[in-house]
């Protein structure tokens, strides 16, 4: 069954085409990762999916229903829940309340919303650091916090834009072993845009290749890898 | 299932403000005149900044009009006083609805179109002149020549009717400033304040949380607006007098957030402590410069900016933040 599907989407600032005419669909359960260049449009992509801004063309479905031209909060009620490649957790507040303000949105009451985000916190390896302000927080807790955020909106597509961008090797590990678990455990299905390709080999069953907003490939990870556009536009300059 | 940041900090607060109030309370019988009048102004700002503190403190959303709502509440009560001889609590029930219907407004023009940061500052500062210009011109409110309450010798404080000696007003703005306060306690442990809290930190990603930003945005001006009500009730009792250029001068909206910045904004004990800061300082410096027989106007004015400037510089939070820390209670800079 398909809970995201993504049709003819397109963008464009001024003259410049940011997203051309992608198209393409998440199975529910699935974990799906959108990779490419630098200025590809992968998060243009995102904001358009999560309702932070409006593509010019095109329709996204999700569970069945178009959301695309909604708000930011309609669509995180609807269930798509979203980080940000630049993280932002709220920066005064604690770990825990950051989590809180989350688990709020399917919960009326503070207390019920506080016991949900200790879950949550539990799971990201942040329960001990949850009286902890925000932003004195290492990058790599604040991925996680930002993480721990958007599943306490409980979503049934998480957003993961670039979240192991900026973290060491064992750090990306133990993010891969959280979102595999999330996705076995509760069958959550997950998008995420990444350019580390060691998380994206773990983790996706699914890839797509973004180049100058046009959709080049798509398919498995271990196919995508070996198709020479795909090398010569993105990986291959990597390697250099 | 609250966790205290610091073990005994909650009772300890509980400790602290219960110790307050007893002073409160037990002020009057201690003070003359004067320092009464002084306690009063202090509570009166105190409770200002802490119905101001609900828009800017919690929800991050900047007015640099409050003086529309004091001066609305203010003449809403003292006209139906003094035109229909309808009583200042009654009146109070109907300026809320007039103080939080022209916060409706503001707030709606401002949210719904974008309107943010320094422009939404400057949208507020437009109106509350916008109010001045208007009420300089209305007759039926006497226009800039005033409206006055009639002032007798009353046989006994009259509460109901706001009628009394300065003692009857302290107890008044002490019992409202408590209210606010309690208020504000409540919001900012509820479900609105938690949202506007998320707003204020980072209104794109509290939205991202699924956060409706607009009506809760909306909750923060116009309950900010009608709490800032009562002080123009009060204000219009205590003084007698209304005039548009006083009541809803710009400089009237910059005072009202001067406590809560010295105190520390977004917290629960900031603006009580900002307004009982300044304006003990401020009425010690006038009592210094009369007593000494100097001319100096403006010298509050520029007292004013010196406090802002050393507060700003040395501490940046406000007074109350690190001060909460030294006594070991919550700071609740949230």
């Amino acid at each position: 069954m398909t809970l995201l599907k993504l049709d003819s989407v397109s963008k464009r600032f001024r003259g410049l085409v940011a997203v051309d005419q992608v198209s393409f669909a998440v199975p529910q359960g699935a974990i799906f990762a959108v990779i490419g260049p630098n200025g590809a449009g992968k998060t243009t992509l995102f904001n358009m999916i999560a309702g932070a801004m409006a593509p010019d063309a095109g329709a996204i479905v999700f569970a069945g229903e178009a959301i695309h031209g909604l708000a930011a909060d309609a669509v995180c009620r609807r269930g798509i829940a979203r980080t940000f490649q630049l993280v932002r957790p709220f920066p005064a507040l604690t770990v825990e309340d950051n989590v809180l303000i989350g688990a709020l949105l399917h919960r009326h009451e503070v207390g019920a919303a506080r016991v949900h985000a200790h879950a949550l916190l539990a799971r990201l390896d942040l329960l001990d650091k949850r009286q902890r302000i925000a932003a004195t927080l290492t990058l790599p807790d604040r991925k996680r916090l930002e993480v721990a955020r958007a599943l306490a909106t409980e979503p049934r597509l998480l957003l993961l834009d670039e979240v192991m961008a900026g973290l060491r090797p064992t750090e990306t590990d133990r993010m891969v072993a959280i979102l595999r678990a999330l996705n076995r455990d509760s069958g959550l299905t997950i998008l995420l845009i990444e350019h580390v390709m060691r998380a994206v080999m773990a983790l996706a069953s699914r890839v797509l290749v973004l180049d100058h907003g046009v959709a080049i490939a798509q398919g498995p990870p271990e196919e995508v890898v070996r198709d020479p556009t795909v090398v010569q536009s993105y990986l291959g300059a990597e390697a250099d | 299932m609250m966790v205290p940041r610091v073990a005994g900090a909650g009772r300890r607060s509980v400790l602290l403000l219960g110790a307050l109030l007893a002073a409160f309370v037990a002020a009057p019988f201690f003070v003359n005149d004067y320092l009464l009048t002084v306690l009063i102004l202090s509570l009166y700002f105190a409770y200002i900044g802490q119905a101001w503190n609900i828009m800017m403190g919690f929800a991050g959303q900047l007015s640099l009009g409050h003086a529309i709502y004091i001066g609305l509440a203010a003449y809403v009560a003292a006209t139906l006083f003094t035109r229909l001889g309808i009583d200042p609590w009654i009146g109070f029930a109907a300026a809320i609805p007039v103080a939080a219907a022209c916060g409706a407004v503001i707030g709606f023009l401002a949210f719904r179109f974008g309107v943010a940061g320094v422009y939404f500052a400057i949208l507020t500062i437009a109106f509350a002149e916008f109010a001045r210009i208007g009420f300089d011109n209305w007759n039926l409110v006497n226009a800039s020549s005033g409206l006055f309450l009639p002032v007798t010798q009353y046989a006994h404080n009259d509460v109901w009717r706001l009628r009394g000696d300065p003692t009857m007003f302290y107890y008044v703005i002490l019992a409202a400033t408590a209210v606010a306060f309690v208020l504000c306690h409540l919001l900012l442990r509820s479900r609105i304040g938690y949202c506007w809290l998320a707003i204020r930190e980072d209104e794109e990603a509290a939205r991202a949380a699924g956060i409706d930003t607009f009506r809760y945005k909306m909750y923060a001006v116009t309950i900010s607006a009608a709490v800032t009500s009562f002080a123009g009730v009060f204000y219009a009792f205590f003084y007698n007098n209304l005039f548009p250029e006083q009541v809803f001068g710009i400089s009237r909206s910059i005072e009202i957030i001067l406590g809560p910045i010295i105190g520390g904004v977004g917290t629960l004990f900031g603006p009580i402590l900002g307004a009982f800061v300044l304006t003990g300082l401020a009425e010690t410096l006038n009592f210094v410069i009369s007593a000494s027989g100097l001319d100096l106007p403006g010298a509050t004015q520029v007292f004013y900016g010196v406090c802002l400037l050393v507060v700003m510089a040395a501490l940046p939070d406000g007074v109350w933040p690190p001060l909460a820390r030294r006594l070991g209670v919550s700071g609740d800079v949230k």
